[in-house]
């Protein structure tokens, strides 16, 4: 599937939630449910330190896709990071460097991309855009 | 005794609502909200007489400097200062403790000795920092126990005639604790050291008195009391004040300037370079007005009863830890529950209508003491009630069911 149809598909599953409450227990149980992050790359260097939340990413090249692993302390940091995974996740990175990330706004959690929030989550969405970048140099 | 239904109606901002809730603001050690005594200053200067000060031959200059130069009078009876131009306006405490530590570097020589508490915020430990790295001078901590105290008697062992400056704030922002500062103050003069109180979190709840305590540098934000943001002041004792260089080149700072030399103004201008805020100082005066209508010794009363009334009440609930249990602390509470994130507790505290600080509270080194990520932090003035209280509890209650 293309990153557009499934930010849809993400953004059709939300719009079932009638409130803030039902998507934030969402959330809570995508971040308790998922195996993110191979315990042998939670280091130092994959670390993107926010004041709030410490998010870890990595990123591998699997024949012309890229797939990511992440994970974070916070539970509600990690349910957005699952949710970013599966749009990002397991793509060419030209569509990586290319898609945008507005269905976040779409599914009501724009305030954990707010700056003021220092998460970690806009640092790791620049760093999967950066991924990207650096592979697909690799794969011109 | 505070009437809290009756001050509540002077603050505009507690009648909006977050995500469909009441306000319930318990962020009070970040910044305080502001009356509308205040507010009503803001305006009244620039709808009436904003003009640049001090320079200005014109009516609305004279007004505005002499509005400005009563704000300070004001600042200097409230901390009881013996001069008012040993009141320097700053944009803040930050700018406060940066003026004092780019000062020292002409003071300082290899191998003196700096001694900074163990429970300050970022902006009194890296200038320090800086201060240690331009001039060869050793930083040194005093460090502090479970409960968030002091240790003096490893301060008395740190205390030598190598040390020349202190700093210590006057109360945690991450803890409350209110720090012994008379005793820290006359330790250092024994040695002949100068000592510098951060001010920020003390200046809302209690009344310093600069001369009783005897300190040499006393550093304020307006905007945790009352006031406006990017305002505050810096105290320092005229002989310091004469002592230290110039922070800033600019204008109003300035008694002559050739191409080959410029000489100073005369204090408190030498440390106030360009057009300063002047509607800013001009409210910090307004702010203290309101604040000491209301009157300091009330203000800590209510403020010590909303602290024993939430700290009861959160203590309750299961798994919850307090960081800070200093038997001397003001209305600030840092808490956790096992096995939570501060940053998840929050982020739905803030959907119930509950703003509180999550994080480090720029003071790492705290966190990094108790090994903990961050907490949550409430933090109470004296315009919050014990309802509010009880939505906290509440709040995080529903927090820690969906988390769990």
């Amino acid at each position: 599937m293309q990153i557009k149809e499934i930010q849809d598909e993400i953004v059709d599953e939300f719009s079932m939630f009638d409130d803030w409450m039902q998507r934030y227990e969402y959330m809570i149980d995508l971040g308790k449910s998922l195996p993110l992050i191979n315990e042998k790359y939670k280091t130092a260097d994959n670390i993107i330190k926010g004041c709030q939340s410490k998010v870890w990413v990595h990123a591998e090249l699997e024949e012309d896709k890229l797939v990511f692993t992440a994970d974070s302390d916070a539970i509600i940091t990690k349910g957005i990071i699952a949710i970013l995974i599966r749009a990002f996740s397991n793509q060419k990175p030209q569509d990586i460097i290319d898609a945008d990330t507005d269905f976040i706004d779409e599914i009501g959690l724009k305030e954990h991309l707010s700056p003021t929030r220092a998460n970690g989550l806009v640092s790791m969405i620049k760093q999967l855009k950066l991924y990207a970048v650096a592979y697909q140099t690799q794969l011109n | 005794m505070i009437d809290v239904t009756e001050i509540r109606k002077d603050f505009p901002i507690l009648k909006r609502e977050v995500n469909g809730k009441p306000l319930v603001y318990l962020d009070n050690a970040a910044t305080s909200q502001t009356p509308q005594q205040v507010i009503d200053v803001i305006v009244d200067y620039y709808q009436n007489y904003n003009a640049n000060i001090h320079r200005g031959v014109h009516a609305l200059s004279q007004e505005a400097t002499d509005k400005y130069e009563v704000a300070r009078q004001k600042i200097q009876k409230h901390f009881n200062a013996k001069n008012s131009y040993e009141i320097i306006f700053t944009s803040g405490t930050t700018h406060s403790i940066n003026i004092v530590a780019n000062g020292f570097t002409t003071l300082l020589e290899k191998g003196d000795e700096i001694l900074v508490s163990a429970m300050e915020h970022h902006s009194n430990i890296v200038p320090w920092q800086m201060l240690a790295e331009r001039t060869g001078a050793v930083l040194k901590v005093i460090p502090m126990n479970l409960a968030g105290e002091l240790l003096m008697d490893v301060y008395d062992e740190l205390l030598s005639n190598k040390t020349k400056l202190v700093f210590c704030n006057h109360i945690s922002n991450a803890l409350g604790t209110i720090n012994p500062i008379k005793e820290i103050i006359d330790k250092a003069h024994a040695v002949g050291a100068a000592v510098l109180i951060d001010g920020a979190q003390a200046a809302p709840h209690i009344k310093a008195d600069v001369q009783k305590l005897d300190v040499d540098f006393y550093t304020v934000s307006a905007h945790k009391m009352c006031g406006p943001t990017g305002e505050g002041m810096l105290y320092g004792k005229e002989e310091w004040l004469n002592k230290l260089p110039p922070y800033q080149g600019g204008g109003e700072m300035i008694a002559e300037v050739t191409f080959e030399k410029t000489t100073y103004a005369d204090l408190p201008h030498k440390f106030e370079a360009g057009t300063p805020n002047i509607c800013g100082g001009i409210a910090f005066g307004a702010a203290l007005d309101y604040m000491n209508a209301i009157g300091f010794e009330a203000i800590a009363a209510y403020e010590h009863e909303l602290l024993e009334y939430a700290t009861q009440e959160l203590l309750k609930i299961e798994g919850l830890k307090i960081y800070g249990t200093a038997k001397n602390k003001t209305s600030v509470i840092s808490f956790n529950i096992e096995g939570l994130h501060p940053y998840d507790i929050g982020s739905i505290l803030d959907k119930l209508g509950v703003a509180v600080r999550t994080g480090h509270h720029c003071a790492q080194p705290i966190m990094d003491f108790y090994k903990i990520p961050g907490t949550v932090r409430a933090s109470f003035s004296f315009y919050n009630t014990m309802d509010e209280v009880d939505v906290l509890v509440k709040a995080v209650l529903r927090a820690k069911g969906m988390l769990e």
